[in-house]
């Protein structure tokens, strides 16, 4: 079963794979056949300890930051990610949504954004105001999270939305 | 004050909405216990010893009439027809039906009123000087400045998940009403050394169990940073406070922690980037956040201000209203009304201290009348002080005559503002399932022992407080006298500090020496004032007495003796 999510306001199947899946069904087929065009997501903790495997691969790259991770770590090798995720290990982890804004304001990343982990209905619309575009959410969630979205109609703070009209800030 | 346009009304109505969905989805079994508990908590809502407690926003302390008899309407129809007043400005409900609340908060909205994020791990209800405004000393009006915090901190998308809750106190006074040294950021309206317009910015006070006072980060920062400079100080605590041990969570552990001057220049750092984001990638593009974004220019500051401008004052010359009236009233006068910045005005406290009475609570009928006494006497608006009375801040001398006699009627006359027995006080074992001991009853038997006016205005100037547990939400460690129930055993004790203060000359108290039992705690008090009585100089105040001679006399007075409990 492909997994489904929330990309871009819309439910997608999955397109990329972990790299534990890639490996399983590797396996399953033609050991010698590396998957190297598939769309492949690793721990950044795996990319900073075996950067020079990994920056072999010849398919689009993704990484995932774990809570504890700088946004700073990971700066310097931003052109090799198409995808970047953060990890939410429960309902009380914060830490994802100031990576997701430093990647979109300060490191200017414009690939997908990807809220990995403990990730619900009632968290997309600040998860999306930082910048998120994409949700791993369960898929029983996964339409009333597109609702969510929308949830509030306005915002007092700029952030990383577009659309939504800000209170403060200049006078426009 | 602030009045809400189409955009802050529409924000709340969504947010009751969303609450109720929420609400419904836990009832339904669909969110889990501990998923709802953290989106209760960000809507106010605990859940207490008895029942859930509600505590609604009341921001800067500034109530109309007609939001405080929505309030009482609430305590009446969904609660007990009381409501208790925090030190944060807040009120408290104890015994709203979870089923329930989110009618609650739609009666709240209707008045331009809510309970987003007054707890939980997020940014809190921003207080501030319950006499700005008024006060004839003050550098400038903090409000319009809180309103911008309030809305910037509202639905924050960044900073709604932290590490630990957050404190934000403004004032514009030299004198510090709003305890800002024991606040996560205090902020202090301030200028610059030509004179500009700016903030003094401290951070890392707090209470608790390791209470701390507050660290200047920036002495001076132009006005139009605020809200970047915030944001910057969140960041770094967003990112580096620690989560893996709630006792140790908060930003004043990380400010201790790093050092204040690696704090800050961690904070710094980040500021630059969030000025100028372009720098952190040295990539060029339009900016579409960054300062730029949360600058706060003129136009913003001229349109706050306006919400806040001063009554209509009638013209008038100052009185002395009290002169040749009976006792009661002179009494009444001197300790419960303040100067005012326009002649023949006065700021009058609403004392919620009377014995008998758990500090801070007012009924459904005294709000009601209240709010009609706001209305006839101070152009319809009302305060809630931080040390948990209200406050009338623009009556006319020539009516106070006229309004003591209706608050004596009330029963919020007590005539005991700054006195011993205006004391702060939390909810206690009473309510709290947090508490090891009881407060109001202790409350009580001090108002019991010490009932002698004469003997409470020779001591003048005292603040007691008093927690019933380390949590410490009755500020014990920064009050002149401060008590901590404490479990021994299964038995309340008590722990007294002396010489802690909340002004702008903040300290924290030191332990005289071991607990002492509930009944020995009014007997403990009146032996630590007999030093101070002995031993004051002219005019000094019981702090300034502890802060020369030490701890040790006043222990030694305690101890000599063991005390019957």
């Amino acid at each position: 079963m492909p997994r489904l999510l929330l990309r871009d306001r819309v439910v997608v199947n999955d397109d990329w794979q972990y790299g534990e899946e890639a490996a399983a069904s590797v396996a399953s087929a033609d050991a010698s056949a590396p998957a190297s065009l598939t769309a492949l997501i690793i721990p950044f903790e795996q990319w900073l300890n075996e950067r020079d495997r990994w920056i072999t691969h010849s398919g689009p790259l993704g990484v995932v930051l774990a809570p504890a991770h700088r946004v700073e770590q990971l700066a310097p090798d931003l052109a090799h990610f198409a995808l970047i995720g953060a990890h939410f290990t429960g309902p009380s982890e914060g830490r994802g949504y100031t990576q997701a804004r430093q990647l979109r304001e300060q490191w200017r990343f414009n690939g997908e954004l990807r809220a990995t982990g403990h990730v619900r209905q009632d968290q997309v619309f600040f998860m999306a105001r930082c910048g998120f575009n994409s949700f791993e959410l369960p898929e029983q969630e996964l339409k009333a999270a597109l609702a969510a979205l929308d949830i509030f109609s306005a915002a007092y703070q700029t952030a990383n939305d577009t659309g939504l009209k800000a209170r403060l800030g200049p006078a426009r | 004050m602030y009045q809400y346009n189409a955009i802050d009304q529409r924000l709340v109505d969504e947010r009751v909405a969303q609450f109720r969905d929420q609400t419904r989805r836990f009832l339904d079994g669909r969110l889990s216990e501990e998923e709802f508990r953290h989106l209760r908590l960000r809507n106010g809502l605990y859940i207490q010893t008895h029942a859930p407690m509600l505590r609604v926003a009341i921001p800067y302390g500034l109530l109309s009439a007609r939001q405080l008899r929505a309030l009482a309407h609430i305590a009446r129809v969904y609660d007990r027809g009381y409501g208790h007043f925090t030190t944060r400005q807040n009120i408290q409900y104890n015994w709203p039906k979870l089923e329930e609340v989110p009618d609650i908060l739609a009666e709240l909205a209707a008045v331009e009123m809510h309970a987003i994020q007054t707890s939980g791990n997020c940014i809190r209800n921003t207080t501030s000087d319950h006499l700005a405004g008024v006060t004839p000393n003050e550098l400038e009006d903090p409000r319009p400045w809180c309103e911008i915090i309030r809305q910037w901190s509202s639905f924050h998308p960044e900073f709604t998940y932290l590490p630990r809750k957050f404190k934000i106190a403004v004032t514009g006074a030299p004198q510090d009403r709003a305890a800002t040294l024991v606040h996560d950021i205090g902020v202090h309206i301030v200028r610059g050394p030509c004179g500009e317009p700016g903030f003094e910015i401290l951070a890392g006070g707090g209470l608790g169990r390791t209470p701390i006072i507050g660290q200047v980060v920036r002495a001076f920062l132009p006005r139009e940073h605020l809200l970047s400079y915030l944001e910057a100080i969140l960041r770094v605590y967003n990112l580096e406070g620690r989560r893996d041990n709630l006792t140790k969570a908060r930003i004043k552990i990380l400010v201790r922690s790093l050092g204040i001057d690696e704090f800050t220049r961690r904070v710094e750092r980040e500021w630059a980037l969030i000025c100028d984001p372009q720098t952190a990638s040295a990539k060029s593009g339009d900016s579409k956040s960054g300062d730029s974004s949360l600058r706060i220019d003129e136009a913003m500051i001229a349109r706050m201000r306006d919400f806040f401008k001063a009554p209509a004052y009638r013209p008038l010359h100052d009185s002395e209203p009290a002169v040749n009236q009976v006792t009661a009233f002179r009494a009444w006068y001197r300790y419960n009304t303040v100067a005012h910045k326009i002649a023949g005005y006065r700021a009058v406290y609403l004392s919620l201290k009377k014995p008998h009475i758990a500090p801070g609570d007012a009924t459904a009928d005294q709000m009601e009348a209240i709010a009609n006494l706001a209305d006839r006497y101070s152009f319809g608006e009302v305060r809630v002080t931080h040390t948990q009375n209200l406050l009338l801040a623009d009556v006319e001398q020539q009516d106070t005559l006229e309004l003591w006699r209706a608050l004596d009627a009330l029963g919020l006359a007590t005539p005991n503002i700054g006195t011993l027995t205006d004391m702060i006080c939390c909810p206690g074992l009473d309510f709290c399932s947090l508490a090891n001991a009881g407060s109001i009853d202790v409350a009580h038997q001090i108002n019991e022992r010490f009932d002698d006016y004469d003997y409470i205005y020779d001591l003048g100037e005292l603040d007691i407080k008093m927690s019933g547990c380390m949590n410490a939400c009755g500020h014990h460690h920064v009050g002149n006298i401060g008590i901590l129930g404490v479990d021994k055993g299964g038995q309340e004790w008590y722990q007294i500090t002396i010489g802690g203060s909340a002004g702008a000359d903040a300290s924290l108290g030191t332990v005289i020496g071991p607990s002492v039992a509930k009944a020995a705690v009014p007997e403990t008090i009146a032996q630590l004032l007999s030093v101070y009585i002995e031993q004051r100089q002219a005019d000094e105040r019981f702090l300034d007495t502890v802060r020369r001679l030490g701890v040790k006399p006043f222990k030694e007075r305690v101890y000599a003796t063991p005390i019957a409990a």
